[in-house]
């Protein structure tokens, strides 16, 4: 028995110090030893071979997919008079004082029936469907028996994934962690010095370079000239939490966020200590001049890092950008937006927050194949002379959505949770009162 | 695999609805995902609620009486069946259609069908006939409070003296067909695009 523990311990020693060694140093430093990439490229390749196979399969078996970039439905898109005028082209005499036929219902129905089988908004808050099968369990929905190599592969996937990758993932990780709280505290014993500032951010960039590994992550950073600088504001488009270490591990950010307990309140207070971040208590939050005078202090303060901000407020599936809130763009700094896009056939970033809690989230992304984002940095923004903060925030938004390709949706994040407000119902009634009662008057 | 489907469909199933409805084998189980991912509370039906939470849906101004249609009388559930059958009202007509079976029952999706699904919006009582005052309810949830009761009133007067060929002051069902005017009736189908990929 001693032998059997004995023997344990010095096994996980070993474990350790390969991962320091193979993993960690390389990480902080910044290079690479090429494991990861031969990795990738074994995995590319057994992925085009899945596909591959699914796709002859599912010719043999004449089995229809939809179209995942039209989506399910062949919509007119034309806007309602162009539809209504269309209805109402048979009717013999068009009438006085008022303009309304038994017709003009077919326009509000088609319209109801079509966004009942496929609408712009509830898929935004649920994974994006594969185009073909990744050999995960979790992306598996119709489930078809294809043959037996693909099964082997399948299983063995599973095998490396949940016992070689996830143990080692957890380890980074963990480290990584261990490794912010404690030389973040370290370095904010230091007095203000000069060099207080530099050490900040080599340990901040160290410890997201850790984690990134331990998610198995490959970034590919466009355009780093357009890099964020002091005194401005970083924007992003929102999928996880991660987006965070992916962006953190390439430049230093000051965050802004609700104050919590637990494991992020020592994170959050750890990380305040050796550079000012921006935290608020739950209570603050709601007080939108208080939030946008903290702000207006940081960015306006040179020496400070640019602030980092997610305006749609909420984590959407990466493949839409919804709306962005105009409080980060009311404080009349310059904008840098940033476009992530992760590449879903590695492994889906999407956090549902109602479906999965934080562990169970980071546990999923750990036992995916891996992490493959593009970082695009476009040039910095400005709000331009008679531009209003919504249309400044509209502007940057479809910016970001132009370079990320995805599509670029009018419609709030908050409709995860919240119901769509009146005003809306209302735009759509006077738009066809327009219709039936001619405004004199215009 | 427990996102998806709380209950994998099955064959016999899939086979009923498709002598039903009309629909494919294919076109069946896409609609059978949406039908799931709407289903919130995962046991096997819509509630009015899931149906409102698609927001183009709830600012459609004619949301709620189409959302009514797929609840049988005095239910507040509705199953998947139910789902496709008020579906399948949508779907287009095809020509081969026309020349099967001849006695068989009509289609769900036949041009009389589509225009019965319009008018039991307008009917809310289910009488067979659209009253004054149905047509003013429907009215007055198309253009909300952009058009005074006067106005309106005398828009509702005038169709139903267009329309009204009996003189009971109603529009019946034949009455509604010919007064809707509707000469292409693709406007009250949704095309469902499945590619081969």
């Amino acid at each position: 028995m001693d032998v059997f523990w004995a023997g344990a311990l010095w096994a996980l020693k070993i474990w350790l110090y390969l991962i320091i060694l193979l993993i960690m140093i390389p990480s902080m430093f910044g290079f690479s030893l090429g494991i990861s990439e031969i990795y990738m490229t074994i995995l590319v390749k057994t992925l085009e071979w899945a596909t591959l196979n699914i796709q002859k399969a599912n010719s043999d078996e004449g089995t229809l997919k939809p179209s995942s970039s039209n989506g399910l439905i062949q919509r007119e898109n034309g806007s309602m008079e162009k539809e209504l005028e269309e209805l109402r082209r048979s009717r013999p005499k068009p009438p006085v004082g008022g303009d309304f036929t038994l017709s003009d219902c077919f326009y509000f129905i088609r319209q109801g029936i079509e966004s009942i089988v496929d609408d712009q908004v509830t898929q935004r808050f649920t994974s994006e469907e594969l185009v073909s099968w990744n050999l995960l369990t979790r992306t598996n929905n119709d489930f078809q028996y294809i043959s037996l190599k693909l099964t082997l592969v399948y299983g063995l996937g599973i095998i490396v994934r949940y016992c070689i990758l996830a143990p080692l993932r957890i380890t980074l990780t963990v480290i990584g962690v261990s490794w912010l709280v404690i030389g973040t505290s370290a370095v904010g014993l230091l007095p203000n010095w000069r060099i207080k500032f530099w050490l900040s951010e080599l340990v901040h960039v160290m410890c997201y370079r850790i984690c990134a590994r331990g998610l198995s992550a490959t970034i590919r950073y466009h355009n780093r000239e357009n890099k964020p600088k002091k005194g401005g504001i970083c924007v992003a488009n929102h999928t996880s939490p991660i987006d965070i270490v992916i962006l953190c591990t390439d430049g230093c950010y000051a965050m802004v966020g609700q104050v919590h307990g637990g494991l992020m309140g020592i994170i959050q207070r750890a990380m305040v200590r050796s550079c000012p971040h921006v935290w608020f208590e739950r209570s603050e939050m709601k007080d939108r001049h208080l939030v946008t005078k903290r702000l207006k202090d940081h960015v306006n303060d040179k020496k400070k890092l640019p602030i980092l901000i997610f305006p749609e407020g909420t984590c959407i599936n990466n493949t839409s950008v919804m709306m962005f809130k105009k409080g980060s763009f009311e404080i009349g700094t310059t904008i840098y937006p940033v476009a992530i896009k992760y590449d879903p056939k590695f492994g889906d970033a999407f956090w549902n927050s109602s479906k999965h809690s934080m562990v169970s989230y980071l546990l999923r992304m750990m036992t995916s194949w891996a992490l493959v984002c593009n970082v695009w940095y476009l040039p910095a923004m400005h709000q331009q002379e008679g531009e209003d903060a919504v249309q400044f925030a509209n502007r940057v938004k479809s910016a970001i959505a132009h370079q990320g390709g995805l599509v670029d949706l009018q419609w709030d994040g908050g409709l995860k949770r919240a119901k769509v407000k009146e005003t809306f119902k209302e735009q759509q009634q006077k738009k066809y009162s327009n219709m039936v009662v001619r405004d004199d008057s215009n | 695999m427990g996102s998806r489907a709380s209950r994998l469909l099955r064959e016999e199933e899939i086979e009923e609805i498709k002598k039903e409805t009309g629909f494919s084998h294919s076109q069946i189980t896409r609609l059978y995902s949406r039908f799931t991912s709407l289903d919130k509370g995962e046991n096997g039906t819509l509630s009015r609620e899931d149906f409102q939470r698609i927001p183009e849906l709830a600012i459609n101004p004619l949301g709620d009486r189409i959302i009514n249609a797929f609840f049988p009388e005095g239910e507040d559930q509705v199953n998947f069946r139910g789902f496709m059958r008020t579906l399948a009202h949508f779907r287009p007509i095809e020509d081969n259609e026309k020349n099967k079976n001849p006695s068989a029952t009509e289609p769900l999706n036949s041009r009389t069908n589509k225009l019965l699904f319009a008018f039991r919006l307008y009917d809310l009582d289910r009488d067979d006939k659209i009253s004054r005052d149905e047509l003013l309810q429907v009215l007055r949830m198309m253009v909300g409070v952009n058009i005074s009761d006067e106005q309106l009133g005398s828009i509702a007067d005038r169709t139903i003296q267009e329309a009204d060929t009996n003189g009971d002051s109603c529009i019946s069902f034949n009455e509604f067909i010919k007064a809707s005017f509707v000469v292409n009736i693709h406007i009250c189908t949704v095309v469902l695009v499945l590619v081969n990929i």
